[in-house]
């Protein structure tokens, strides 16, 4: 079960979140392995490489080798964590993962680091607007997009129960609470935060911190909006979007993702196939690359803060 | 070593090539180039030293073998056929719908199939991993991983050389098929690997360069690498593509044969007949 609690003071930044659950996991399971890519010192994993370090492996700047060892460790019994940056880790891999991976049948655990604006200064060429669309085409892929540090931590260690290819993008660096500490969720199903009449509104990642504020700024100026956190993109709550789509007169997708491939897509592939119709908005980036910025500047650049989506839900909704 | 050891080794081979012969023969089309220049090799690696339970395929405890030259799985299969890992008669699925036998290897396939492979590049990196793993554990288990001279066109490989190398996994064997050809022609012509065994020396491999058609030149390779300790392992295999028949030695475009001529099907009987009579003569 979760709980909302957005005023928590024991905040940590999302790669410690990970770093410290799979600190948590090697207690218990000896066969996690932690693989770098030559950025331990910005994912935070050099401190599992103290911890452990017979369970870790910086293998160099070579993502393509990383995917294969981790295929190999699968091979011989282990559970092996990679992480680099999201376009590296998804994009630039994207042939080893599919099929030394997911063809393969072995099991590796894929954190991929500051989607879409939050590369912030690291710029275009670190920038994934397209990680969710390629990895949801991998057959039993599981594509996870974490909203907070708590929601982070426990995607880790529910992976690390799983056989298959999982993917789980976010921050590195701090972002909102939304969650209560010792929330837990289910793979595959959506969480309601707020419910409202008018607009359904789904989002993924940090920026349903954003969606859940826009909610309840909108409910002030007499906007139901209704705050779904779809943070398994795959598989994808089908039967909540079914379910809590009655009624609304909007379904709106709010992603910090290209509009190709990611959620908004996959929202409108039910909406399409079930002749749902109810009006669909996505809202994300559409036909435009990464640039260099603070993080701040970009989610305004691209359109994707809290003021864009009331922006965008007020258009929506008045007749 | 044993007296017949090695005379054993080549009528295993023999086996192996007459069996690819014969798989390939009756799809009519297959890899025929590059299974052939690895016979030798995987005889020696199935016939002499790997550890494998064949009716026990994943027993935990076994050797693996990575043939990261996908494209070279009849040659696998043919291996592991006469090692008893599955009946002779199901070479004759290969490729067909449903078959266990895939062109490529498919480790969820087919029984004795250590990784699946065949985008090149991927399985020098499983192996490893896979060598990595062995490590981790502490065992002394083995992992042969056998590598295209093509294929070393990839970048992904001389990643995982690097990892190999300066993780000094010297239960990794890397043998390089050195056959000198790749589908469109001669690797000198369409993208010169110099000399390979001097590029895996500067990578920091100990290396060694045999003769890839004499199991007993192999044996005595892999004799003396179980004396490095604390380096990386490459043997380089010089071997011809479609070794060990005169026919398909020579042929231009051996990467994959038709069998569609009258002079194909007339070698390929000839090459058959021949290796039915040194294993009856030698096998005996």
């Amino acid at each position: 079960m979760f709980r909302l609690d957005v005023n928590r003071d024991d905040t940590q930044e999302m790669r410690m979140s990970v770093v410290h659950a799979l600190q948590d996991l090697m207690k218990e399971n000896d066969k996690v392995v932690a693989l770098e890519a030559d950025l331990g010192g910005a994912s935070g994993w050099t401190n599992i490489q103290k911890t452990n370090p017979d369970r870790f492996i910086n293998v160099g700047i070579a993502e393509a080798n990383m995917v294969g060892v981790a295929a190999g460790l699968s091979a011989t019994g282990f559970v092996p964590f990679i992480h680099t940056f999201g376009p590296f880790a998804t994009r630039r891999v994207f042939d080893q993962v599919y099929l030394s991976g997911a063809y393969a049948y072995n099991t590796i655990n894929i954190y991929g680091s500051d989607p879409g604006f939050t590369a912030g200064p690291n710029g275009g060429t670190h920038t994934t607007w397209e990680d969710v669309a390629l990895m949801r085409t991998i057959p039993n892929a599981v594509v996870c997009d974490a909203a907070d540090d708590v929601q982070m931590d426990w995607i880790i260690k529910e992976f690390a129960k799983l056989e298959g290819i999982h993917y789980v993008r976010g921050n590195r660096k701090g972002v909102k609470n939304l969650y209560a500490k010792d929330s837990t969720f289910t793979l595959g199903k959506a969480n309601i935060l707020r419910e409202g009449d008018d607009v359904l509104l789904l989002s993924a990642g940090q920026l349903v911190s954003e969606a859940l504020q826009a909610a309840n700024e909108l409910a002030s100026e007499g906007i139901d909006v209704e705050v779904m956190d779809m943070f398994t993109i795959k598989p994808l709550d089908v039967d909540a979007i079914l379910k809590h789509s009655q009624g609304k007169k909007h379904i709106v997708v709010f992603e910090n993702h290209s509009i190709t491939g990611g959620l908004g897509s996959a929202v409108a592939e039910v909406v399409a196939e079930k002749a749902m119709a109810i009006p669909l908005t996505r809202v994300g980036v559409h036909e435009l690359f990464g640039q260099v910025g603070s993080q701040d500047f970009l989610q305004k650049e691209f359109g994707l803060t809290k003021e864009d989506i009331k922006q965008k839900i007020k258009e929506l909704t008045i007749v | 070593m044993k007296t017949n050891e090695v005379k054993d080794l080549q009528v295993l081979s023999a086996n192996i090539r007459l069996d690819i012969l014969k798989m390939l023969s009756s799809l009519g089309y297959g890899h025929l180039g590059g299974s052939m220049s690895i016979v030798e090799v995987l005889s020696v690696l199935y016939g002499k030293y790997m550890r494998y339970d064949a009716s026990h395929p994943t027993w935990d405890k076994r050797d693996m073998l990575v043939l990261s030259k996908g494209h070279a799985g009849p040659a696998l299969y043919a291996t592991l056929a006469n090692r008893g890992f599955f009946d002779k008669e199901m070479l004759y699925t290969l490729n067909a719908g449903g078959t266990k036998l895939p062109s490529h290897p498919d480790r969820t396939k087919t029984p004795g199939v250590d990784m699946t492979t065949g985008s090149l590049g991927q399985g020098t990196s499983s192996a490893a991993g896979i060598a990595t793993g062995f490590k981790l554990k502490g065992t002394d288990q083995k992992v042969y991983l056998i590598v295209g001279d093509g294929e070393l066109n990839e970048g992904q490989c001389w990643e995982a050389f690097q990892y190999i190398a300066h993780n000094k996994l010297n239960n990794c064997l890397v043998f390089i098929d050195n056959n000198k050809r790749q589908l469109d022609g001669y690797v000198s012509d369409i993208c010169n690997p110099f000399d390979i065994e001097a590029k895996m020396k500067a990578f920091g491999f100990h290396t060694v360069t045999v003769d890839g058609a004499n199991e007993k030149a192999i044996i005595d390779a892999i004799e003396l690498s179980f004396d490095v300790k604390d380096q990386a392992i490459c043997i380089v295999l010089d071997t011809i593509k479609g070794q060990g028949v005169p026919f398909f030695e020579k042929l231009e475009a051996n990467h994959s044969v038709k069998f569609n001529t009258d002079e194909i099907k007339q070698a390929t009987s000839e090459a058959i007949t021949s290796l039915e009579a040194f294993i009856a003569k030698e096998g005996a």
